[in-house]
């Protein structure tokens, strides 16, 4: 007995912080997990019981189409991103402290603005009286201004804004432990700049842009409000679609069913990324 | 033909000079060590000289051609980096093929000459190693071989043995300077480390502040050293702020130091000056109203392959160095005189 | 080559920049419309901010929920933290991991597991409610910036103040407290702002009741216009440079997001 309670003294710190996270994090999926088999009660949210309705009923070329909308529309997003991110974040860790600090206070503050304030700015940028339309006549490419919102290259566009911050801050750990003298050595070796980053510094980096790539996906995966603000209906991601059908529709067990398999997608991919890394260091 | 000329060559940070009006002729073939302390623009130079840096003054010319705008990519220069810089996402023959393969030189051509490359480095059989798991002197003869790869013009190498520990630094220096005999090819090193500097270089260019200080072989640095810090920096040096009172005497603190013509003088008769003597030409005395000055023994600390012993003079410590076997016997606190070996001594501008 | 550089980042920055001086310029309109370049100059917008009541009562309530959410992270973290930090077993690491995974996850997720779990126990649409769950998804960020702040702390320390007799309790608050303080602080600013701006937890946890400033700007979105959705835009960007900005001015902000070293 002396000897549990000594054993149990040293970890002692870490009660309640475990208290928390589980009874905060963990017991809140294992509930959500267990209304995904419920049924819909339409007086008090959900009935306990045990149906596969749920999951049954996304297999159908609706939800077919919404998942798959999903997939690329993330998929696109995470590679423009990430193709603009790699060189930007390396031009960026080349720079003295102080510019990288400026640079880095810029991108936390895109990073942590709210999606709805993206979708806002970006649908006012392209709208008919206050966007880009406005400049495009100003310099004569265009006769009358035009809104180019709702569309899917707007949507495209919102999601790329959203995602290009997040991969900065993941690509800008291992950029900038990058030995400088890495790229100089492949100068002295006879390869110009651009040769030099992508024989020397896009292969080595390659685990971490994989990782970023993968991040990107997911995060964007979650966004809820600019298909709804940048997009047009057929543009609505499985993300708005458990949004709607947990607060419009009233069927939470739906609604869990959808974030279960959600969340299966992306820890299988966060999963995929993770053991990547471990393979190369 | 591969003379490197750098002509009042100048590298500004802003308001601060990295590198401050040098010019220094590297003649063909020769081993050259850029030697100084940390921040004294030896690096800064030898970025330079890479076009790894662009020029704020001055011009730098290779074979007679003007370089100051090459890129350096086409220099053809080879280099190695104070942190290596081996690329850990290729092999070791494909690190050593790099330069090759860019060059657009056969897969085969390009092994064979890695191969080659590692047998002049004394390492055959690990060609098809990863960079992680060589040890630090593999890693050290591999970043050797990548750099010589395309028979450059001139192969500089950056504090190359750094990192390496004292025993294997000491083999290397050596290998590295038969190496550089046997192909010829003129070679710049940045060191910090004088021991190193007077071990390989067939000139030593010593640097302080941005400023070349000094431009000679080992002996001549050593021997005769252009002013104090050169002094100091190579080797130790007492120094004896004083003034030439005769065309070969020399007055310290009211004592008079005859010199012989073999110590050279860098000022006139009549001026005040800096008499420079190794500790190795100072000789301690037990008794102190023999020798030129006398003092109090300060400290003793017996190296066991010599003996240091460090005399209290007025306000200055002079060092000597004595071999065991004629060690004087004195020990901590006496009155000791101190007998000064001319010959070999050099008095500075003050 | 730099030339090419520099226009490269220079297009990356207007991008991102792009959106935030629309949004700026139709916040300073002086008509009640959407236009830019801007009609007139007005920081009534602003006012309206301070003064409407609606807009006001979202204010208190993002201002809450962000003070109390960085509270609870904090506090969830730097006991864990220290734990990860001592301990450095497989257990621990687990820990770490639970710690990290609300961050990783698509935020959606987590909103539909909270909006359950707070129907489940009862709180449904209570201001606590949304407070817990920002402090528990958010809890990610003092945990990464308090855990790189204690690798830094050379473990020899502890051991000289305990040759010098401090027991643990001592060492704690005299030696690793003060030394993990700013990175204490940079967790609790980041939680801050980002639960200031974090709409999908707080809309599906407390969103008709509790109103923040995000769930205030989507409503009046869909209801139509008022510049000053656009005011309270620029009220965050400028909240989230000037918190940013302070990390940056007074602690090492890239090794806080990962920079082994800086430049020169």
């Amino acid at each position: 007995m002396t000897t549990l309670t000594a054993r149990l003294k040293g970890h002692r710190g870490a009660a309640y912080p475990l208290v928390m996270l589980v009874v905060f994090f963990v017991v809140p999926f294992v509930i959500m997990l267990s209304v995904s088999f419920f049924s819909r009660d339409d007086g008090a949210f959900f009935q306990p019981a045990f149906e596969l309705s749920n999951y049954s009923r996304f297999i159908s070329p609706f939800f077919g189409k919404v998942l798959l909308t999903s997939l690329t529309l993330s998929a696109a997003a995470a590679i423009i991103s990430v193709s603009v991110a790699v060189p930007f974040t390396y031009f960026v860790t080349r720079m003295r402290a102080r510019w990288q600090s400026v640079m880095l206070v810029f991108l936390l503050s895109v990073l942590s603005l709210s999606e709805v304030i993206i979708g806002f700015a970006w649908s006012t940028l392209l709208s008919k009286t206050a966007g880009i339309g406005n400049l495009f006549v100003a310099i004569g490419l265009m006769e009358t201004s035009q809104s180019f919102t709702p569309s899917l290259g707007a949507l495209l566009l919102g999601l790329t804004y959203l995602g290009l911050p997040y991969a900065v801050l993941v690509l800008y750990p291992a950029l900038s432990r990058l030995d400088p003298e890495i790229p100089e050595a492949a100068r002295m070796l006879g390869a110009s700049p651009i040769r030099s980053f992508f024989n020397v510094v896009m292969p080595m980096m390659r685990n971490t842009i994989t990782g970023a790539l993968i991040l990107v996906f997911v995060f964007t995966l979650g966004a809820y409000l600019l298909p709804q603000v940048l997009g047009r209906p057929q543009h609505w991601t499985l993300s708005v679609h458990i949004t709607d059908q947990a607060i419009f529709q009233s069927n939470l067990p739906f609604a869990a069913a959808m974030a279960i398999f959600l969340m299966l997608v992306s820890l299988a991919l966060v999963g995929i990324s993770t053991l990547l890394g471990r393979a190369r260091t | 033909m591969t003379q490197v000329q750098i002509e009042n060559v100048t590298k500004k940070y802003g308001n601060f000079k990295a590198v401050d009006g040098v010019t220094v002729d590297i003649p063909d073939g020769s081993f050259v060590c850029l030697l100084g302390p940390s921040g004294c623009g030896k690096t800064t130079l030898l970025r330079l000289i890479a076009g790894l840096e662009d020029l704020s003054g001055g011009s730098l010319s290779v074979g007679g051609m003007d370089y100051s705008k090459v890129p350096a990519h086409k220099r053809e220069f080879g280099m190695v980096f104070q942190s290596l810089a081996l690329f850990p996402h290729l092999t070791v023959a494909e690190n050593i093929a790099y330069p090759l393969k860019i060059r657009g030189v056969s897969a085969s051509d390009r092994r064979a000459r890695a191969l080659e490359l590692l047998d002049l480095v004394k390492l055959p059989d690990i060609a098809d190693r990863q960079i992680h798991q060589l040890s630090g002197g593999q890693r050290q003869r591999v970043a050797i071989a990548r750099g010589l790869a395309i028979d450059p013009k001139v192969f500089l190498l950056d504090e190359p043995l750094s990192a390496l520990d004292a025993n294997l630094r000491e083999h290397l220096q050596i290998e590295l300077r038969q190496l550089q005999k046997t192909l010829g090819v003129t070679t710049i090193v940045v060191t910090h480390d004088q021991r190193e500097a007077m071990s390989m270089a067939d000139t030593v260019i010593v640097m302080e502040a941005g400023k070349v200080q000094q431009v000679g072989t080992p002996v001549e640095i050593y021997r005769n050293p252009a002013n104090a810090f050169v002094a100091n920096f190579i080797g130790v040096s007492n120094l004896l702020a004083g003034r030439l009172t005769g065309p070969a005497q020399f007055t310290f603190d009211g004592k008079v130091i005859n010199l012989t013509p073999e110590d050279i003088l860098h000022v006139q008769k009549g001026q005040a000056g800096t008499l420079s003597v190794r500790p190795e030409d100072i000789v301690v005395l037990p008794d102190p109203a023999q020798g030129q000055l006398n003092g109090q023994v300060n400290f003793i600390r017996d190296l066991g392959a010599n003996v240091e012993i460090l005399v209290r003079v007025g306000d200055i410590d002079i060092i000597s160095v004595c071999a065991p076997q004629s060690r004087p016997g004195v020990k901590m606190s006496d009155r000791v005189g101190i007998q000064i070996l001319t010959g070999r001594a050099t008095v500075l501008a003050a | 080559m730099l030339i090419l550089r520099y226009a490269f980042i220079l297009v990356v920055l207007l991008f991102l920049a792009a959106p935030l001086v629309v949004i700026f310029g139709v916040s300073v309109n002086e008509p009640k419309q959407l236009l830019f370049p801007p009609e007139g100059f007005s920081l009534r917008w602003y006012a309206e901010l301070f003064q409407a009541s609606d807009w006001l009562n979202a204010l208190r309530n993002s201002v809450v929920i962000a003070l109390g959410a960085s509270t609870i992270a904090v506090s969830i973290a730097l006991p864990l933290a220290l734990y990860v930090w001592k301990k450095q077993s497989k257990m621990a690491q687990a820990l770490f991991g639970l710690g990290v995974a609300p961050f990783l996850l698509p935020p959606v997720i987590s909103a539909l597991g909270f909006m359950i779990f707070w129907i489940t126990v009862g709180f449904y649409g209570q201001i606590y409610a949304t407070i817990i769950s920002h402090g528990v998804f958010l809890v990610t960020l003092p945990l990464v910036t308090i855990s790189l702040g204690l690798e830094a702390v050379d473990r020899q320390l502890i051991e000289a103040s305990r040759t010098m007799g401090a027991n643990d309790k001592t060492v704690f608050r005299t030696v690793i407290f003060p030394l993990a303080r700013p990175y204490m602080i940079s967790g609790f600013a980041f939680v801050f702002v980002l639960s200031l701006n974090e709409y999908i937890i707080a809309y599906m946890v407390a969103g008709f009741t509790a109103e923040t400033l995000p769930i205030k700007i989507f409503n009046s979105l869909r209801y139509g216009y008022t510049p000053v959705m656009a005011s309270v835009a620029v009220f965050f960007v400028l909240t989230a440079i000037v918190v940013f900005g302070s990390i940056a001015r007074f602690g090492d902000l890239p090794r806080l997001l990962g920079a082994e070293r800086a430049r020169r």
